[in-house]
């Protein structure tokens, strides 16, 4: 069992949904990534999704891209990301996963990568480009360090494709909700809500459900139908205040996800 | 005494011995290749794997093809003995394989026209493409305006800049040109773009790549289309020469030229072939786009392959004055090739392609594509080593007409 695992045990338990924002590190520096981190666990998220920013992330939109491009402009490194999130780990009581490309994960060596995640305090990570059939090695030394690995299921994804996926996550299945990359989206799919439910029937893995998520009344209608709600870009694009005034993003932020815990029932 | 365990012992012959039966069904060349990009992408690589297949089986499709490679494009392209240009030099004699005279002025329509085909074939009514010197947007534009359909094309703002008359052309076309202000603002950048496009537009889109590099099937696929290349000048030599060539020089950005004419004669061990990166302005990092030379195995745009990048796994800048060239990664068969050793990669730096555009134009009266001038630098200096009874084939892979304005401006002169 990793602390996902327990969360979700717990959340079940009590009747609640997940609800994990996600937030790019080092946007504008890991001090404020720290702050912001403190800030989500105060609000009472569930989890929260800590992008390791990447120079060419081909599934993110204008906002997450604009991100990425911040912190690494001011050379930040994997380490550097590792050893803040080491720091504040012990004052959070969320478990966080990293979101990172496998291009990272290849460079770092794989096995590496996840042992100095896991010393920095991650439960788990996203792993946006890589399919489930080049995940076998990762997921294997990601089974033996419980560490999870939590693969993505899209609108594109045939359901007996998203079956095989699902046996092969951990932690969480991620629910990719439109066609498309990262970032706000007025309308949901129509079919989103009968795609989880169906998948949801035949796992046991809890289904999170995230992209294009970033008003209340989005997460009102998916709250019921899945077992968390990833919010990403509606809280980045908030972070680009950072570099002006601290004060007034956290507390941008602060507004927006109290407005979606309450929307999720938290 | 123990026994190699069988995979290890295959593993040991691909070291050393590079074979034409690659990729592997997951689109491994060894090592490289494979498919790293989102899951909503999965399913469009599958059925173009597939539609991919059957059109490969299907005699129609390869007579219409066939058709457009001769009465559209001009195909097959003419094999020339550079006769003036191989006395200067004094070593072997060089040939040009003309792909400049291609209509479009370049390699990149013998793609092009086949991927618009499986376009239609998969019912799919929209293509995207990107472009770094603007033959593959033009070749793209070329394509979908012979066959009715929309394109847009993805092209690094820095490139628009310098290659104008292409944007033009491909405007003049019909074709949609979206300049890409992100990161380097060039090639990379475009391919990134066009990735994004798609992952929203994959069900009634195309995307048309330009070069053998991306997830799979595309390296496999690009090389295919453009091993007409090869299969001609073998021909052509055999006829001209009445033997193979005994060194053939192609340039490699992402490397579609160079694994065209390679390709098909990857089993001709008596052919030295030679692939020329760029060298741009010298070999100290962010002056070049040398990943074969000076990269390392990772990462990029949707396959492993050498790619340039730091020690985090992020993709290094890199430069070229050659956009085709300005690229930090390459196709996955050229790292195969390269570690199998079948493949010898050089590189060449600016100063020493534009010395090689200069020296074409005036000893034979070709005006020559800056990617292309890098391997004709290289094959000028190999030619000198050799003896006047030996051959030396250079894969023309374009014109230089979309350079005269960007060759004025880095010479200070007027245009």
């Amino acid at each position: 069992m990793t602390s996902i695992d327990d969360l979700f045990v717990r959340l079940k338990a009590e009747g609640k949904k997940a609800f994990m924002p996600f937030i790019t590190a080092a946007d504008p520096n890991l001090a404020f990534t720290r702050k912001v981190l403190h800030k989500l666990d105060q609000l009472g998220c569930s989890m929260a999704e800590v992008g390791i920013p990447y120079s060419d992330p081909i599934a993110d939109g204008p906002v997450i891209q604009a991100s990425y491009t911040r912190a690494l402009g001011n050379k930040v490194k994997l380490h550097d990301i590792f050893d803040q999130i080491a720091l504040e780990k012990p004052n959070l009581s969320m478990p966080m996963v990293s979101m990172v490309s496998y291009a990272i994960i290849h460079r770092q060596g794989p096995e590496r990568f996840v042992e100095d995640a896991m010393t920095a305090g991650f439960s788990g990570a996203i792993v946006p480009d890589l399919l489930v059939e080049e995940s076998s090695s990762l997921a294997k030394i990601c089974a033996a360090k419980k560490f999870n690995l939590i693969q993505l299921v899209t609108p594109t994804t045939p359901r007996e494709r998203a079956l095989k996926i699902a046996e092969q996550s951990s932690g969480f299945l991620y629910f990719v909700s439109v066609t498309g990359i990262t970032g706000e989206r007025t309308e949901l799919p129509p079919d989103l809500v009968e795609r989880v439910s169906w998948l949801r029937e035949r796992t046991p893995l809890p289904i999170c459900i995230g992209f294009g998520i970033s008003k209340p009344e989005h997460v009102k209608l998916l709250a019921p139908v899945s077992d968390g709600l990833i919010v990403g870009s509606a809280i980045v694009r908030l972070m680009e205040q950072a570099a002006v005034s601290e004060q007034s993003a956290l507390l941008a932020i602060e507004q927006l996800v109290t407005a979606l815990l309450q929307a999720a029932g938290n | 005494m123990s026994l190699a365990h069988p995979q290890e012992a295959s593993k040991n012959l691909t070291e050393t011995t590079a074979t034409k039966q690659v990729p592997d069904r997951n689109g491994r060349f060894g090592d490289f290749g494979g498919r790293y990009v989102p899951e909503t992408l999965t399913r469009a690589l599958d059925e173009l794997v597939v539609e991919y297949d059957r059109a490969i089986k299907d005699p129609d499709f390869h007579a219409e093809l066939n058709e457009l490679l001769h009465r559209f494009v001009g195909r097959p392209s003419p094999l020339y003995h550079a006769k003036r240009l191989s006395k200067q030099l004094g070593g072997a004699q060089i040939w040009l394989k003309r792909e400049d005279l291609n209509h479009t002025g370049a390699h990149k329509i013998n793609n092009t026209l086949g991927q618009a085909l499986l376009t239609l074939r998969m019912k799919k009514t929209r293509v995207i493409a990107e472009t770094g010197a603007g033959q593959h947007g033009v070749a793209s534009a070329t394509a979908c305006a012979h066959f009715g359909l929309p394109c847009v094309v993805y092209m690094g703002s820095e490139d628009v800049r310098r290659q104008k008359p292409n944007v033009f052309s491909m405007r003049l076309m019909g074709a949609e040109v979206r300049p890409v202000e992100s990161g380097s603002r060039t090639l990379r950048d475009a391919v990134n773009e066009a990735m994004r496009d798609w992952m929203s537009s994959v069900e009634n889109t195309h995307y048309i790549i330009g070069s053998v590099i991306g997830p799979h099937p595309f390296p496999m696929m690009v090389r295919d289309f453009q091993s007409v290349i090869g299969r001609e000048c073998r021909e052509q030599c055999l006829s001209a020469i009445g033997r193979l060539p005994d060194t053939i020089v192609a340039c490699v950005g992402g490397g579609s030229n160079a694994a065209g004419m390679f390709y098909p004669f990857v089993d001709d061990h008596s052919v030295r072939l030679i692939g020329v990166e760029a060298g741009g302005r010298s070999s100290a990092a962010g002056d070049h786009a040398s990943p074969l030379s000076y990269g390392s195995p990772g990462v990029l745009h949707g396959s492993y392959s050498y790619v340039m990048q730091d020690e985090d796994g992020q993709t290094s800048d890199v430069h070229s004055m050659s956009a085709g060239l300005d690229y930090p990664g390459v196709g996955p068969e050229h790292s195969y090739w390269k570690d199998s050793k079948r493949v010898e990669y050089t590189s060449c730096r600016d100063d020493e392609a534009l010395g090689a555009f200069d020296f074409l134009a005036r000893n034979e009266g070709i005006l020559t594509a800056l990617e292309t001038c890098h391997a004709v630098a290289k094959a000028t200096e190999t030619a000198k080593t050799m003896s006047p009874d030996q051959h030396l084939v250079i894969c023309l892979s374009g014109r230089g007409d979309k350079d005269a304005a960007e060759l004025a401006r880095l010479r200070g002169q007027a245009w």
